[in-house]
This record gives C-alpha cells, structure tokens and sequence, in this order.
C-alpha cells in the first residue's frame, strides 16, 4: 500500500521527490559564482550560511515545537571549537567542524536535559536557551582561554587549501563548499522525518500526552531533535569563522545571531522541509537590496538620500508586511495551498 | 489470571480527594465497565494506571509488573494502551500517519500493513488521507481507538470512545471489540455513559462515587443495587442508548 515516492504515513513530509530536488538545485547553482560578480557572490555565500542556521534552528524549533531564542549557543560553539582547534593546534576546519558539532550536540543535550527536568515550556524555555547563550558570550568574552572579547583571526595561508578550507578571495571555493553543506543539512532534515525518531518527534510536537501513552518517550525525542539541531548549527559557525576569517564572542553568541537563526524558517515556513532555504534566499539579499535602494534611491524618492538607518527601518517594515501577508512563510503557504 | 490489579490507589489535587482509595482487579480477556456520575474521578482513575499521573499512595500492578509511577510511555510499553475522553490526535498528521506512529512503537517491520488494517477495522478508511485536526468527533473518537489498538495492547482502556457515534455507528465497534476480546485475548476496561452499551458489554461493572468504589458486580447485580440508584436517580442514565 506504499504511495509511489514516498513512504506511507508521511504525507508530503519526506517523499522521495524531495531528494531529487536537492540533487537539481545543486546541479544548477554549481555554476552561479562562475557567473555572479563578486559582491553578488558573497551574498550568495551569506544566504547560504543563513540557510544552514535555518535549518538547524527549524529542526528543533519547527519539527520539534521547542521554541529556541538561544541558537546563537551553538553557532558560537561550532565557531569557536573551529577558531581554537585552527588557530592554536592548527587542526583543519573540518575536524574543527566534526568537533564542533559533537561539542553543540552535548550542549544542546545539557540545556534540553535540565529544562526539561525542569519542566520548562513556550516562553520559559525560550527565556532559558537565550540566557544560556548569552552565559556562553560572557564567558567567552571573559575567558583567556579564547582570548577573550578579541576573539580569533584566521591565519592566512598561501594559496588555496580545500583541507585547511581557505581559497582566495573571489574563489567559488567557499560557495561549492556552503552549497555541500546546506544540501547535506537538507538531506539529513529528510532523513529525520522519513525515520522512526523524526514521526515520533512530530507525534511529541502534535500532543506530548499522546505520544506518551503510545509508548513514545517524549524527553528521549526531543533531546535527540535538540542534539541534532545543535550540530547542525554548529556546522553553520565554524563554516562563518572560514569565510569571514574573524569571529569574536558578539559574533558568535550575540543575540542577534539567534535571531538569524529563526528568521530564515519564520520567512520561509516554520516545520517545512525546505522553507529555511527559501526564507534564506529571500532574506539574504534583503538588506543588501533595501541598502542599495537607498543609498541611490530612484528619482521620485529623492529626498530619502543619505538619511542613515532608514534602510534599517525599511527592511525591517518589509519582514513585518511579508509574516503579515504569508503568516505560515513563503513556502509553507504555497505548500498548503496547493494541498488545498 | 490477573491481568491488571489496582489496589488502593488515591491521587489528591489541593486537597481534592479525586481517586480515593480505589481498587479492583481484572482477568485475562475480561470486559469491565467503570461507571459513576461526572466527576466520580473515572478519568483521573485511568490517568493514574495509564501514568499520565503518579498517584500519591497504592499500587498499579500490570501482567504481574508493578508499573506504579511509571511514566505513560513505560506503562505503554508494558502493553496498556488508552484512549482519551478528550480526544488528542496528532493535528498535523493524517488519520494514517496517527496510527503509523502507534504502529512503529511496536515494530518497524510491517508498521504500514498494521496501520492500515486497524483503519479498516475501526471503519476510518474514508478519512485515511485526511488531516487528524480536521477530523469530526466521531472521527477523532474511532482514531483514539485506532491508534491504541495499533500498539497492540494487553489491556485496553477506553474513556467514553462510543459517546460521540450514533448507534448504528456504535454496534460495528461493539463487535470489534468483543471480537478482539475473543479471539486474542484482549483486555478491556471502560468508561462509559452509554449505559446500555456498558451493561450489554462487561462482565463487571465498577461504580465510582466521589473518589470512591461504591459498588461492583455483575451488570445486573449494579443496577439492582439501591446504592447505584440514588447515585443515578438525578441523571436518569439508566435509559440512555
């Protein structure tokens, strides 16, 4: 009784379709820093990188209905694990990167553990993840250790290494790598939700009691969700810290950094498979587009030149107008309507 | 053989003796039915064997394993599954998906198979592809059982699963459940208003005043009891169904 491309019992959540996508998009965005002028590509790079954080947060925070404001805690976990390995042993960024991840996992899984134990829900456990990553921030701000509120400089080699993850400036290096790296985050989203733990961990999301009385333990999925989601935040960090070669402890674990992580997802559709990449696409250029309008507005805005933060301002009205307009994000309202 | 045996279980809410001492056990393949006026502390009774609720002092021993405080998925896994009186399906799920999930708690192997041969038998087939939150009462009440017979349970508990259907919808039930009884074995226990389908269905009835047992015997024996009536005589259940 098998659907044809997908397994039963999963809707439109992990069909078979959706590896297929992953594999086309790729195909077709392997050339495009080939073709993007420079500026364009390190914008190309940044929505991928936001795409990742989305995707992380999503995870938890979609498919799991654990509401984190506190991502910035595994971000600035991948970040600085892949900075001090780099810089002070001089490990390779992909180990920096493996490391990094088990490292977020572990922290994901001590914050979930005590919350939980705690019974903390909706607001309170959002509360909870932001302090503990801004525990995080001062801490790395005030330990010697990480050299505290200055931070890490990647140090430059000659040439271009794919090991040591450093290409030259304007290289497509960095875009293939970003692009990898978000499709195995997509892949792995997809494999979660075809997998027994991905249906019980929407089943937790659904109604915990339920779950529960059916013999699904909720606190074992949802530190399994967190862990996962961690991890994959975490890949997002120590990537940064190789394509911007700077991080210190606001970058890695300012609030604002939690904040890109749920915007991407919030754009483009909360607990949908590939909505953290459409919002990320939409958000990525957005700044930059409202920057440049701008700076050299059109004739008949002219009088808006040169007044500072209105582009600010204006980027924010435009987030405003599009969870107003598309309150289920720009994918997950398409993909509800044509469910009908 | 005893299957379930509770013996002298209480669970208070600030000071609010909701179960107050309860206790009763129930053979392999028996049918009991738990009766009482609103608030008798029926529900409660199922939270506290099912561990959605620990309850404060007495013992809930299952298939011989004292369970007691067990959390709800330990208990599920010991082979009691429950329905909730209101209902709780997975929203964003389709009706196949539901009992998908209560499938793969089991096994994985084959989950899909189970699945969809539990929506025939509980007559959901016309909603498989529906989404749960969108499901009518009815609907919801048959997935609650669909999804508790998917776990394959030992003992079955039922909150009110027949109050929403009508009774040309209750009779296909009434037989499934009998059937399941028959020929695997199955324990049940529940609750129910309908008063002609708890007299017609159980072996036992248990009646629930307060917190408190206030009677238990044979259906015939129950409502023969003067006790049963007074308890009754305001709600006039007695000729529901």
């Amino acid at each position: 009784m098998t659907r044809p491309g997908g397994l039963p019992g999963l809707g439109g959540r992990g069909t078979r379709r959706n590896l297929l996508l992953i594999a086309l998009l790729c195909a077709v965005m392997i050339p495009l820093p080939l073709v993007l002028p420079p500026a364009q590509q390190a914008v190309a790079v940044r929505v991928l990188i936001f795409a990742l954080m989305g995707l992380g947060w999503n995870l938890m925070s979609g498919f799991g209905g654990m509401f984190s404001f506190g991502h910035a805690a595994y971000f600035g976990i991948g970040a600085y694990t892949g900075a001090w390995l780099l810089v002070e042993r001089g490990v390779s960024p992909w180990i920096g990167m493996l490391a990094g991840a088990a490292l977020a996992a572990a922290f994901g899984l001590l914050i979930g553990f005590l919350s939980f134990r705690y019974k903390l829900r909706g607001a309170y456990f959002a509360l909870a993840t932001f302090a503990f990553a801004e525990m995080l921030r001062l801490i790395a701000t005030n330990s010697d250790l990480v050299n505290r509120a200055q931070g890490y400089n990647v140090p430059l080699i000659q040439g271009s290494s794919l090991w040591m993850l450093q290409f030259p400036l304007g290289s497509p290096g960095y875009f293939w790598v970003a692009l990898a790296l978000v499709a195995a985050a997509v892949a792995v989203t997809w494999l979660f939700l075809r997998s027994r733990a991905g249906r019980f961990t929407i089943a937790v999301r659904d109604d915990e009691t339920a779950a529960e009385s059916l013999g699904v333990s909720a606190m074992r999925y949802k530190l399994l969700t967190m862990a996962l989601s961690a991890a994959i935040t975490s890949v997002a960090g120590a990537f940064y810290v190789q394509y911007y070669m700077f991080v210190d402890p606001d970058l890695a674990f300012g609030a604002n950094v939690s904040i890109q992580a749920i915007l991407p997802a919030v754009i483009g559709g909360v607990g949908t498979l590939w909505g953290p990449v459409v919002g990320a696409v939409v958000l990525g250029p957005l700044s930059d587009v409202t920057a440049t309008l701008l700076r050299n507005p059109p004739e008949a805005l002219s009088m808006l030149a040169g007044r500072a933060g209105l582009d600010v301002m204006l980027y924010a009205a435009l987030l405003i107008v599009m969870v107003l307009a598309l309150p289920k994000g720009l994918y997950g309202t398409l993909a509800e309507r044509r469910r009908g | 053989m005893t299957v379930l045996e509770v013996n002298d279980v209480r669970k208070a809410f600030r000071g609010l003796h909701a179960v107050d001492g309860v206790s009763f056990t129930v053979e392999r393949g028996a049918i009991l039915g738990v009766i009482g006026p609103n608030g008798a502390g029926k529900t409660t009774l199922f939270d506290l064997i099912g561990g959605t609720l620990r309850p404060d002092a007495g013992r809930v021993v299952l298939d011989g394993r004292d369970v007691t405080g067990s959390p709800a998925h330990r208990v599920a896994r010991a082979g009691l599954a429950r329905t909730f009186q209101l209902m709780r399906p997975f929203a964003s799920m389709t009706v196949r998906e539901n009992v998908c999930v209560a499938a793969l708690t089991r096994d994985r192997a084959g989950a899909d198979e189970r699945a969809d041969a539990v929506i025939a038998r509980v007559g959901l087939e016309p909603w498989r592809d529906t989404r749960a939150g969108e499901l009518p009462t009815a609907g919801r009440k048959r997935l609650e059982l669909a999804r508790a017979l998917a776990t394959r349970p030992h003992v079955l508990l039922l909150d009110e699963v027949l109050s929403g259907l009508v009774p040309a919808e209750r009779e296909p039930l009434l037989e499934l459940l009998t059937g399941l009884r028959d020929a695997e074995g199955l324990t049940l226990v529940l609750i129910e208003h309908i008063m002609a389908a708890v007299m017609r269905l159980s072996d036992r009835v248990l009646v629930l005043d307060q917190g408190r047992v206030l009677a238990t015997g044979t259906p015939e024996e129950v409502t023969r009891d003067p006790r049963v009536i007074e308890v009754y005589l305001g709600e006039e259940r007695f000729d529901d169904g």
